[in-house]
Order: structure tokens, then sequence, then C-alpha cells
């Protein structure tokens, strides 16, 4: 069978799951005792091991086999969830995203080792030695009562009686000289799972698989099936002499009679306020529900409707400027609805292409506590927004900076505990991550009540670094220090850790933000801790952009940058410090003349002595842009000038005007 | 070269008095001149970019590319789309009209100093009768020109 087809869906629900598995470790270590987080973690490692299994992935199926035991003996009560076995579950979890990006790069399961792993995972099984008289006795005794049920395996019964199921134990001979036993235990496994479930067996599964039983085994199963039909289907294996059934019948009585162990009584305490919560059993028919509603596509396919949409609108704005010129009643109002349809068109494809945030946002608890633990620092991280969308290109970009980020918080920002605490801080540090939608934009802030940016420190790198002079330096004033650190070959932290103060930091931040037409800013606060705002446009695709003329060329300038528009009378224009200024609402607003700047031919506001200006900003800066005419504002679709001209300065990319030209879309931010 | 010949196939392009070939597997279609808009801070032989079915596809004059003078854009100026990897980009020539079958016998490699381009850039010289055609490695020529 060709794998191939079965290869990415295997890595994007891999992916899936083990995003989940992250949240769940997490869980988990907060509230070691939860049964319902406990039985997640188990379904995932098992959903795991069964894809990868299938697909041939032979050490990710070992590890997830070896982590189902080790769950599965927490399950049972026979081992306490502790820090050392949460930090090994880590571990694993860390190797199996490893396997399953190596798996998505080459197609083949790396030659990582999970030995070490699976060692220290048997370590933590060892431990309880009782756990392995308990599987000898299983191997020696042969009655059917062998097959003991514990309070979660009673839960399981119960609930699947509720559902209308039965509940069996199987008891499965096998003919003397049986060659290959654990092969036909597989067949009954499989024939088995065909009618119902398997939800515990004696020998365990991995005893079983490893030939560790006798002449026969037990099963437990839920079904819906009548048991004779369960019964002639197994007896029809070759092999198989026997199969004997017994129903399990749970009551109400037999939960509160097995009440007397220490460790089932905690098991409900846990599982009680899950009851109250949600039905577990409830929450999954949920999820399923949800799920058969979405469709997995590619994110070609999706780049090919917007293309498409886009090529629509630039024919639409085409037919906008006939209907206009044609003064047809009939053809304005054809138009007008084209307009209508291709604006929610628009929408609909943009919102397919919208994720929540929260798949960025998710990586971080994990991050945030790794980075705790190695810097024995006290961090809570507090993330609102999640469910705030993005365009899925933003999404994907936008992971990097913000671990930069948060990463900085934690290891510039805050303070070591004692020091916080010798500033009447609490010792425990929090970082604030958020998300929130704003007009046309999405703002991300990452903030931490560490001790700020020390603004002198920063001037004083700077000035070592060689990137300003000691004279700039005293002129600078706080908000432009801070901006300092946003420049190349940058780094104020005194030690250099493995985290952050490699020099590669801000710079890299601030050039991604901007490669997807973002922006940062800083809000500082000496001693109370600093702000990093991350602006974000919400979409890439189309935006509103005014266009401008320039001697014989058209240039698109993106609206959400224009602050305004003025006329300057050019004997106002006074010349500072070789830069051409002019006063505006009382505040000093550099020119830039775009028609130099592009190398324009012919521009013709060089000569005229009422000028258009175009005010644009950037953070907080603003510039009048010096145009010859505005010829209007427009819906324009992006294009990129490809990896050929990818580098090309002042141009953010290209669009295709409704006369077929080509605009080139200004890019404003590397010009002020 | 002991392997047995086999025959490629060539766009044959001019440029001022010599023919030039690009391999037809890279070609994906030849245009009459059409509307170019410059393209500021590109490199010099970087006219600009076309409008390519929504697509926006640079070009580049090969004149300017090898050194040689500048011509006249007439009706016989045409250009030739190419595509690498995923780099499109569009080749000013003078003319294009015909496609070459080229054996690899009468393939040779190319000698120093061969007019003004960059030796790197040719990938052959292709014997067509009395006709004498610079083959030229249009990947090279590409990627070493990508900004």
């Amino acid at each position: 069978m060709d794998m191939n087809q079965y290869l990415e869906i295997f890595i994007e629900e891999s992916q899936e799951h083990l995003q989940g598995l992250n949240q769940s470790l997490l869980g988990l270590e907060t509230n070691p005792k939860d049964m319902k987080i406990l039985n997640e973690i188990f379904r995932v490692a098992h959903t795991l091991k069964g894809m990868a299994g299938t697909m041939g992935y032979n050490g990710v199926m070992n590890l997830t086999h070896q982590m189902e035991n080790v769950l599965d003996a927490i399950r049972n009560g026979k081992v306490e969830v502790n820090t050392s076995i949460v930090d090994i579950l880590f571990e694993c979890l860390d190797y199996l995203e490893n396997s399953v990006n190596v798996i998505a790069n080459t197609g083949q399961e790396g030659n990582g080792n999970a030995d070490a792993l699976i060692a220290s995972l048997n370590g933590i099984l060892l431990k309880k030695p009782q756990d392995e008289t308990k599987v000898s006795e299983a191997l020696e005794s042969s009655s059917i009562d062998t097959l003991k049920l514990n309070q979660y395996d009673e839960n399981i019964v119960r609930k699947a009686v509720q559902q209308g199921m039965s509940a069996y134990k199987a008891r499965v001979m096998l003919a003397d000289g049986c060659m290959l036993k654990s092969a036909r235990a597989f067949i009954v496994f499989q024939t088995v799972e065909r009618y119902g479930e398997i939800f515990k067996s004696v020998p365990k599964v991995e005893d079983i698989e490893d030939e560790k039983f006798g002449n026969e085994f037990t099963i437990a199963i839920i079904t819906k099936e009548p048991e004779a039909l369960i019964k002639k289907e197994l007896e029809s294996i070759s092999e198989i002499v026997e199969v004997k059934f017994e129903k399990i019948e749970v009551t109400a009585e037999t939960e509160v009679s097995t009440v007397n162990d220490k460790q089932i009584s905690d098991n409900k305490k846990a599982a009680a306020p899950v009851t109250d919560d949600k039905d577990n059993s409830d929450d999954s028919q949920g999820k399923k529900a949800r799920m058969g509603k979405t469709v997995r596509v590619d994110i070609d396919r999706l780049d090919n409707l917007m293309n498409l949409v886009s090529e629509l609108i630039i024919i639409k704005t085409r037919l906008e400027g006939v209907g206009a010129d044609s003064k047809n009643q009939d053809m304005t109002e054809a138009v007008e609805y084209l307009e209508r349809i291709t604006t929610s068109l628009h929408d609909a494809v943009m919102k397919v292409r919208m994720v929540p945030i929260e798949r960025v946002f998710n990586r971080f608890p994990r991050m945030v506590r790794d980075l705790s633990k190695d810097l024995s620092k006290d961090i809570t991280l507090n993330m609102s927004g999640e469910e705030t969308e993005l365009d899925r290109t933003v999404i994907d970009e936008i992971g990097d900076p913000l671990i930069h980020l948060i990463r900085n918080a934690i290891d510039h920002g805050i303070e070591e505990k004692e020091e916080r605490i010798r500033n009447n801080k609490s010792a425990n540090g929090t970082v604030n991550l958020r998300a929130y939608q704003d007009g046309n934009s999405v703002v991300i802030e990452v903030e931490d009540d560490g001790k700020g940016i020390d603004v002198e420190k920063v001037k004083k790198k700077a000035i070592e670094r060689g990137i300003i002079s000691q004279k700039d330096a005293n002129e600078l004033d706080e908000k432009n220090a801070v901006e300092l650190l946003f420049k190349p070959g940058f780094s104020t932290a005194d030690k250099i850790s493995d985290l952050s103060g490699r020099g590669v930091g801000l710079d890299v931040v601030k050039t991604k933000i901007e490669s997807l037409n973002g922006i940062v800013e800083v809000e500082n606060t000496k001693g109370k801790g600093s702000k990093f705002i991350i602006r974000l446009p919400l979409t890439l695709a189309i935006i509103q952009a005014l266009l401008v003329t320039l001697g014989d060329e058209k240039y698109a300038i993106p609206l959400n940058v224009i602050r305004d528009i003025n006329t300057i009378d050019a004997s106002t224009i006074r010349n500072v410090h070789g830069q051409d200024v002019v006063l505006n609402r009382n505040s000093v607003l550099p020119i830039v003349r775009l028609g130099r700047m592009l190398d324009v031919d012919n521009v013709k506001s060089d000569e005229s002595e009422e000028l258009t200006a175009v005010v644009v900003k950037k953070g907080d800066k603003n510039a009048a842009f010096i145009v010859d005419n505005l010829i209007g504002q427009q819906e324009i679709v992006i294009k990129t000038l490809g990896k050929f001209l990818s580098g090309i300065k002042y141009i953010a990319g290209a669009t295709i005007l409704g006369d077929g030209q080509v605009a080139l879309i200004v890019d404003t931010n590397s010009l002020i | 070269m002991e392997t047995a010949a086999y025959t490629k196939q060539f766009v044959i392009f001019r440029l001022e008095n010599e023919e030039y070939g690009i391999d037809i597997l890279r070609v994906k279609e030849i245009k009459e001149m059409m509307r170019i808009t410059r393209v500021p801070k590109a490199a010099q032989f970087v006219c600009g970019v076309i409008n390519l079915r929504g697509e926006v596809i640079p070009v580049i004059n090969l004149r300017k590319k090898f050194n040689l003078s500048e011509s006249e854009i007439n009706s016989n100026t045409r250009i030739i789309i190419v595509s690498v990897d995923d780099i499109t980009v569009g080749l000013i020539v003078d003319t294009s009209s015909e496609v070459l079958d080229i054996s690899s016998e009468a393939i040779e490699d190319a000698p120093d100093g061969i007019g003004s381009v960059d030796q790197g850039y040719i990938y052959g010289i292709g014997k067509v009768g009395e006709r004498i055609i610079i083959l030229l490695d249009i990947v090279k020529i590409i990627t070493n020109s990508a900004v």
C-alpha cells in the first residue's frame, strides 16, 4: 500500500495530538490527580501509537507504547505522579515532536534514539515492584476471575451500559502447541475490535504481544453486539479452541463497596468534580460533532481560491471604470451588485483563511515553564484573547518573534527572585500575553512586570557597539533610546545565557514584523516593567490603498499608514540639518520627496509651488511624502514581486490595476 | 561525452548579430513586447515587471545583462518567459522565431572569450549547418541575477 497519501494526514494529526498532549501534561503537572487529564494523555499516546504503527514508524510506536504502560500504571494507582515523571513525559513529548518533524521533512523516521527515554519510563514502573508480581500472578492463574476490574474499569462499564452496550469478560483458549500465540491473540483483538472495544486484558496487552502468557488469556469487552456473534467469530479463528463469555455486571453497590483503598478514594475525589463539571462521554461526543463539520484543506488550494477572488476584484474595479464611463443605468446597477458580491466573497474567503492565534499561543505555557525552571525564576504566564483570529500566513510567521519577546521578557525583564523581594515586588514574576482586534488590525502585547528597560544602559551599550555617538546619545529622549534595542547587533544581557543575548535579537523581531506589514512599539516604565506591542494587519492579501502619480508612473500607498493629506506651500519648507522639514500642526514634519527617492524621471512636484503631501505614520513618527497627483482610493490586491526581486528597497509589493498595468506599492516604513 | 547522442530542442533568439539558444523545457511562452513597470533600485539589467495574466513577473534586458549596446524596441522585440525552480522571469530579446533540434554531438564546450557573454553563462556552442548558436545556461543567469 502506498503510505505517502496518508503521510500528510499522519503529520497533521500527530502535530495536533502532540499539541493536545502538551496542554494535558501542563494540566497534569498542576493537577496530578485529575483522572480526566490522565485519560486524555493516555488516549493521545494510544492514538499516536496506533497511527505510528500503521505508518511503520517503530521508534514513535515503541516510545508511545512505553508511555502508555506508565500512564496505565498511574491510572491504576500503582505509580503516583510526581515532577520527575512529568519531566520524563515532557521529554517524551519533545522526542515525539522532533520525530514528527523529521518525518515531515524527510518522510522517514530519523535515527533519534528513544532508548534512554524508554529506559527512564521503565524505571518509573520498576520502582513499584508489586507491579511485577501482579503480572506474574496473572501469568500463573488461569481462572476467568483473574480479570479484576478497578474503579476506572467499572466506570467504563457503567458508561457503556448507559449507552446501551454490554460488557463481557471473554476467556480465550488457544490450541496446545500453537506456534504464534501472539499473532493469534492479535487476530482475536482485531476481530473483537470490529464489534466493540477491549478495555482490559489479563495478562496485559504488552505481555500478550511479547508472548508472555500460557495457552489462554482473558479480555474485557464493551460492545453493542450480542455475545454469541462475537463468540462465533472468535471461535472461527484457527488454533482458537474455545472462548468463554461472562457478562460483567456493575451496580451502584459495587461502586461503594470497592471504596476500601486510599488510592481509589483519591481517584474518586478527583473524578467527582469532573462529572459535575461536564460528563466525559458528552465531551467526546461534542468533539466528534464538531469534527464532522470541518474539512481539512491544503493551504495551497486556499491560496488559489484567494488568487481567483483577487482576479475577480481586479476585473470588478475595471468594470466600475467602464460602468462610470458608459453612464448606463443598468450597467451601473449590475456593477454595484457585483461589488457587493465580490466584497462578501472576499470576506468569506478571508474568514476561511483565518486561524485563531491560539495555535501560536499554545506552545508558550510549556516554554515559560521550562524557562522559569532553567532560570529558577517563578513566572506566571497569563494569556488572553487566544481566540483572536489572524490570517493563516501571519500565524505561521508570528511564532518566532513572539518566542523572542517572551524569552526576552523572562530572561532580561524579570529580575532574580532576591532582587524582586528587595524591591518590594512579589517573588513571582508575571508575563502577560494579550491578543485583541483593534479595527483593521490585530494587536499582540507581551508585557512583563520586571525591571523595565534601563535607558542609560541601552545608550551606553549602543555607544560601545558604535551604533550611535556619545553626542547623539545625549540628545536622545527615552522613547528613541529604547528604539536602539531594535538596531542590528544590539544585546544588553550582561551574561550571555542560553536563551538570549547572542546579539541576534530584537532587530530580527522588528524585521519580521515589518515584513508582515506590522509595527512593533515599546512602552517602558523603569522598575515596573516593559510592554512590547505588535500591531499586525488582519489580512495581507487585499488592502485599501491610495493611488498616486509620480512623473508618468503610478504608485500605491497603503491607506492604513496614511494619517492625512495636505497641500504644502513650497516656500514654507525649511532645511534643518540637511533635512527638509515643514511645520504642521505644531510639529516638525520631515519631507520625503518620493519621486527622488524612487528615481522617477520628470517629477512635476519638484518645480511646483503647491505640493501635495501624503502624511504617513510609522509608529509615532510621521513624514510628509510629496507626490505629483492623487488618483484616488482603491481596493488593491497585493502581489509579491517574487523571489527574484525579493530584496528590493522601498517597495513592498505590486498590484495590478484595472487596466492591467502593474503599479508598485510603496514601503513607507523603509522611507521614514 | 561517451554516452549515446541525443537531441535537445532549443528556442533560438537573436541579440545583435549573434544567435542564442535556451533549452525549450525552461521556456514557458514567448510574448510580444508589453507594458513594463519600472522597479526603482533594481539592478540596471532589470527592466521592471509585467503583468502576465495576473502574475507579476520581473523582466530582464539580456542586452544589458550581457553588456551589449542598447537597441530600439520594435515590433520584432520579444519577451521570452522562462522559469527556473520557483522563479519566473521574462527575457527581452531582439527577436525570436524558431525552435531547433540540436544533437548533443553538435554541441561543443564554450571556448574562451565568446563575444561579451560571461563564459559561466554559456552551456555550450551548438552547430547547425553553417550557423553557430550560443547555448545559454539559463539557470546560472537567473540565479546569479536574483537580488
